[in-house]
């Protein structure tokens, strides 16, 4: 009919641009994992916990066989709700700290952790008192007079340089 | 035949470094100077053998020469020039000998620039340093020796580590070991004082300059190693805490602390047996950390193929030599001197005090590494001591040395005042806080160690402007114009001020890119966007090439910001044929402030593609930092009265032995 | 002066631990799981997937898990040791088919022997996780009770066969 004929055209010139528009407007990237807050509790997890295959990476860096199912065992736990903390358990029953780059706070540990500040707080203030007692012994010195012999062998001395 | 000379070239060095750690020593000890004598040319005939060694087995990787067992582990046909003979120092034999080369090209420099030292005391140094020399060479000939045939030859090496070949494998150990075995410099010539009794000022003015060229390519070391890792292992990091990048930083820190012990004893003659100390610490660090790397003692990415013989046998020289050194240190330190006196508040203390917060710095970093060691050893069970313990303890010890930067040298020398000085630095201070309050929170983002670390930069960069200000303003008395000024001013100044405000910059690099870094995983199919940080991320699929000895698929990621094309980035995946290992090179779009950096991960169905995309904000600050900070070592060392001094000392003395 | 030794001292103290630890294996991970339970599992077996293995099955025996898997270079040197052990009857072995293809556990088994009195199959490996595993093969030796006594990590060789799992195998079968 004339009208489609007519119509034809402008539906065409309409129609074949809106397509390419559509395709320039591509896809936004998905994200690999679907829950971005579980996902956050991953990564926060596997930055801390340690590769027992490459033993040198972070689980989060490894892409050991061993280290992909430890990533997956901990999403399937964060997704049921599970804290760190007894995910980080849940880990370390199976395979002790050894897996934990944050040494957990126990007896054996506790010089690791306190030892450092202990040592801090020890040598400044070993340092003020060994500082002090250099003021006090420079300026007991000074106080003692010199005797008159030893006033002469000063001069002597000092005579003899010049 | 190239490798039989190199073996016996070894020999030949063994046999004077044997030489040279004995006959001048003894010479020194009994005036005789024909011994003292033989010093020098047995350094310069020690360099001569060893660098002739080396460049045998160099010879050997360039010819491709695979009957030479060392080689063929290492190499590879389809190797690059380049890389083949960085494989030189890529394993644990050759390592040893590019040590080796190393100390005997220290010990010659040392032998030629030292006329302005007393015979016996150069005789001592070079003597030491020999000493050290026989160690190595000895090792090397017994037990790790790099010209080993292989009967029969292989047809074909087994390659070099990919993940090593790249420029940072050409960069990176070389400078490291120049700084390594630079405090080797320092630490002879504080045996050579400690054996000789001459622990005043001029053993610290001679022995400076050495160790802050040591400290400076250790500096340099350091960070070619770290900024390799941020761009060679893809996945945006740049320092481990792993033992053996413990084991170069442990020696910085020392190192650190020694080169400004150095100046305040040099200056005022004070701290003597404490700079003696830390001059000994840090070369024993040094030869620590080769330990660790060799023994197996430890797990580290760095770790070369362990033994426990060989393990064993860099115990027994770390014995000899530390054990050695610091018996020695326990004798003679008592009756040295006490030097200048200063009050508890002076530029004095400060600098003890930033000694003292380095080194348990330090003595931290070791305790954390060798604490499994410990409780393995003690059967109390196996743990790992990662980043998250390193993070946690090694900032708050940082914090008062980082604090004190600006603090210590706006004081005066044996006396300041507290309150003075807090008058002085008000406005430092209040500039400094408030804009660690203020900025982050305009950013969007506050948190107490954006906070802190702001502060502390900031800090030190308003302190060296105020001592820059102090330095340079028109003087009342004086009408004398800035260039002249400038000019009175010692390179020696501003090679502090600079390496300071280094400081301050790898400080900020280091805030800003762990506070505000950013970054995404996800699925990619051509065409596909992804946003991070404000950009947009197009991906244009990925294409195939051949590298020399690698295939490569290789992603390309159009970056553009409100419309605008700002980058392209090239992440690619490479899989190298002869290990069959795959690695990827990051791709990354280096800028100033918005760095951005992706990595391509691994094909999925239809066509796509995992990739992971970071954005690391103003992290070569980190590295532009550590450069300052070697330019301010250079500035230093390039002072006047480095080159001057030594003109005027040479007839002084050479009168006073005539006399 | 007694204070100018104190860095000698503390550098030799230092170097004990460092000689010690020579003889020490720092990549090794000792299990927290001996002397616990052996975890529980109701796994197919290999031989016939409609039948099940559980450790629940073998309570007041001991018994030997030896965790493996075709694609496993290691698992081949310590064959032989298994075969013989396995010959001797003193104590029954079984397998746990680690992350493998069924197929291809098969037929590595009928080519090279078959110690195992049965096999489990641990596909995805969850077992594996259950056990602590890292590192293929792995062997727990279990004793009557159900507890984990012993686990060794890496091939079984004929001096570690001797020297550690005979005799506490021996102990735990008297009790």
């Amino acid at each position: 009919m004339p009208i489609l004929r007519l119509m034809l055209p402008v539906l065409l010139s309409v129609l074949i641009p809106a397509f390419f528009v559509q395709v320039i407007y591509a896809a936004d990237a998905a994200p690999l994992q679907a829950n971005a807050a579980v996902e956050a509790q991953v990564q926060r997890l596997a930055l801390e916990l340690r590769c027992l295959v490459c033993q040198n990476q972070t689980l989060a860096d490894s892409h050991a066989g061993l280290a992909m199912d430890l990533k997956q065992e901990i999403r399937s736990m964060a997704t049921q709700g599970m804290s760190d903390a007894a995910i980080t358990d849940y880990l370390v029953v199976r395979y002790g700290d050894f897996i934990r780059y944050r040494p957990p706070l126990k007896l054996s540990t506790a010089l690791l952790w306190f030892g450092p500040f202990a040592l801090l707080v020890g040598s400044c203030i070993g340092l003020v008192h060994m500082l002090r007692r250099r003021e006090r012994l420079a300026a007991d010195i000074a106080v003692i007079p010199l005797s008159a012999a030893e006033s002469r062998q000063v001069s002597e001395l000092l005579g003899k340089e010049s | 035949m190239i490798p039989e000379i190199g073996h016996f070239a070894l020999i030949l060095a063994l046999l004077v470094a044997l030489l040279l750690s004995s006959v001048p020593i003894i010479g020194a000890a009994s005036g005789n100077t024909v011994w003292m004598g033989l010093a020098k040319p047995a350094a310069r005939v020690q360099f001569m053998l060893i660098a002739l060694a080396f460049i045998c087995l160099a010879y050997a990787f360039a010819a491709k020469d695979y009957s030479v067992a060392y080689v063929a582990a290492n190499s590879n046909s389809k190797l690059p020039l380049q890389f083949r003979l960085a494989a030189v120092w890529g394993g644990h034999e050759g390592s040893l000998l590019l040590w080796a080369m190393i100390l005997s090209v220290w010990t010659l420099a040392v032998s030629v620039f030292s006329k302005h030292l007393p015979d016996d005391m150069r005789a001592r140094i070079l003597g030491v340093m020999g000493l050290i020399s026989v160690g190595f060479l000895l090792f090397m000939l017994l037990a790790s020796n790099p010209f080993e045939r292989l009967i029969p030859a292989a047809n074909d090496g087994r390659d070099l580590n990919p993940l090593l070949q790249d420029w940072g494998m050409i960069f990176h150990p070389p400078m490291l070991y120049m700084g390594y075995v630079g405090f080797s410099v320092a630490f002879a010539f504080a045996i050579s004082a400690l054996l000789g009794g001459q622990l005043d000022a001029a053993w610290a003015r001679w022995s400076r300059p050495w160790t802050l060229l040591a400290w400076i390519f250790l500096t340099l070391g350091i960070m070619a190693g770290s900024n390799w890792a941020y761009y060679e292992l893809g996945w945006g990091g740049w320092w481990f805490w792993d033992a053996v990048e413990n084991a170069s930083f442990m020696p910085w820190l020392v190192g650190t602390a020694l080169i400004h012990s150095l100046a305040v004893t040099e200056k005022r003659g004070s701290f003597k047996a404490w700079t003696v100390l830390l001059a000994i610490c840090a070369f024993s660090l040094s030869l620590l950390g080769t330990f660790l790397v060799r023994s197996g003692v430890l797990t580290s990415v760095h770790a070369f193929a362990t033994d426990p013989k060989r393990g064993l046998f860099i115990l027994v020289f770390l014995v000899v030599v530390i054990g050695g050194s610091l018996a020695l240190f326990a004798w003679r330190a008592p009756s040295v001197g006490r030097g200048g006196k200063f009050a508890l508040i002076s530029r004095e203390s400060f600098l003890l005090a930033n000694n003292v917060l380095l080194a348990v710095a330090a003595i931290s970093v070791l305790f954390g590494t060798l604490y499994p060691l410990f409780l393995d050893a003690l059967g109390l069970g196996k743990i790992s001591v990662g980043p998250p313990y390193f993070d946690t303890v090694f900032v708050p010890l940082m914090t008062p040395a980082l604090f004190l930067m600006g603090v210590g040298p706006v004081a005066r020398w044996k006396q300041a005042s507290l309150p003075e000085l807090a008058i002085r630095m008000r406005w430092a201070f209040a500039v400094s806080v408030s804009t660690a309050l203020l900025l982050p929170l305009l950013l969007g983002h506050w948190t107490p160690m954006i906070g802190l670390g702001l502060f502390l930069a900031l800090w030190i960069f308003a302190s060296s402007a105020q001592q820059v200000y102090q330095r340079l303003r028109p003087q009342p008395q004086t009408s004398q114009p800035l260039s002249a000024r400038m000019l009175a001013t010692t390179r020696s100044w501003w090679g502090m001020v600079l390496a300071h405000a280094g400081i301050a910059v790898f400080t900020l690099g280091i805030t800003i890119v762990k506070g505000f870094e950013s970054e995404i995983a996800v699925r990619m199919l051509p065409g596909d966007v992804a946003h991070l940080a404000g950009y947009d991320f197009r991906f244009d699929g990925v294409e195939q090439y051949q590298g020399s000895n690698y295939s490569a698929s290789r992603g390309l990621l159009h970056v553009s910001k409100n419309g605008i094309e700002r980058a392209v980035l090239a992440p690619e995946k490479r899989n190298y044929s002869v290990q069959n290992m795959p690695m990827t090179e990051a791709g990354i779009s280096p800028h100033i402030i918005h760095e951005l950096y992706a990595s391509l991960g691994e094909p999925l169905s239809a066509g796509a593609w995992s990739v992971r995309i970071y954005y690391k904000p103003m992290v070569e600050w980190i590295w532009a930092g550590a450069i300052m900070m070697a330019l301010g070592g250079l500035l230093a060392l390039s002072d006047r009265r480095y080159r001057m001094k030594r003109r005027d000392q040479k007839p002084a003395l050479q009168q006073e032995t005539a006399a | 002066m007694k204070r100018f030794l104190l860095p000698l001292l503390l550098f030799m103290l230092v170097v004990g631990f460092l000689f010690a630890g020579l003889n020490l294996d720092p990549r090794a991970v000792p299990s927290p799981l001996v002397g616990k339970p052996a975890p529980a599992f109701n796994l197919p077996q290999l031989a016939a997937a409609e039948q099940t293995f559980a450790p629940a099955q073998l309570l007041g025996q001991v018994w030997l898990l030896n965790v493996w898997a075709s694609w496993c270079v290691a698992c081949r040197e310590e064959h032989a040791v298994l075969l013989d052990l396995a010959q001797t009857a003193v104590v029954p072995i079984y397998g746990l088919n680690y992350k493998d293809q069924r197929p291809a556990a098969q037929q590595w088994l009928a080519q090279r022997g078959n110690p195992y009195v049965a096999t489990a199959v641990d596909a995805d490996g969850r077992t594996g996780i259950d056990y602590g595993v890292y590192g293929v093969p792995e062997t727990y030796v279990i004793d009557k009770a159900g507890i984990i006594a012993y686990k060794h990590i890496g091939p079984i060789t004929p001096a570690v066969l001797q020297d550690k799992i005979l005799p506490l195998v021996k102990q735990l079968q008297s009790r």
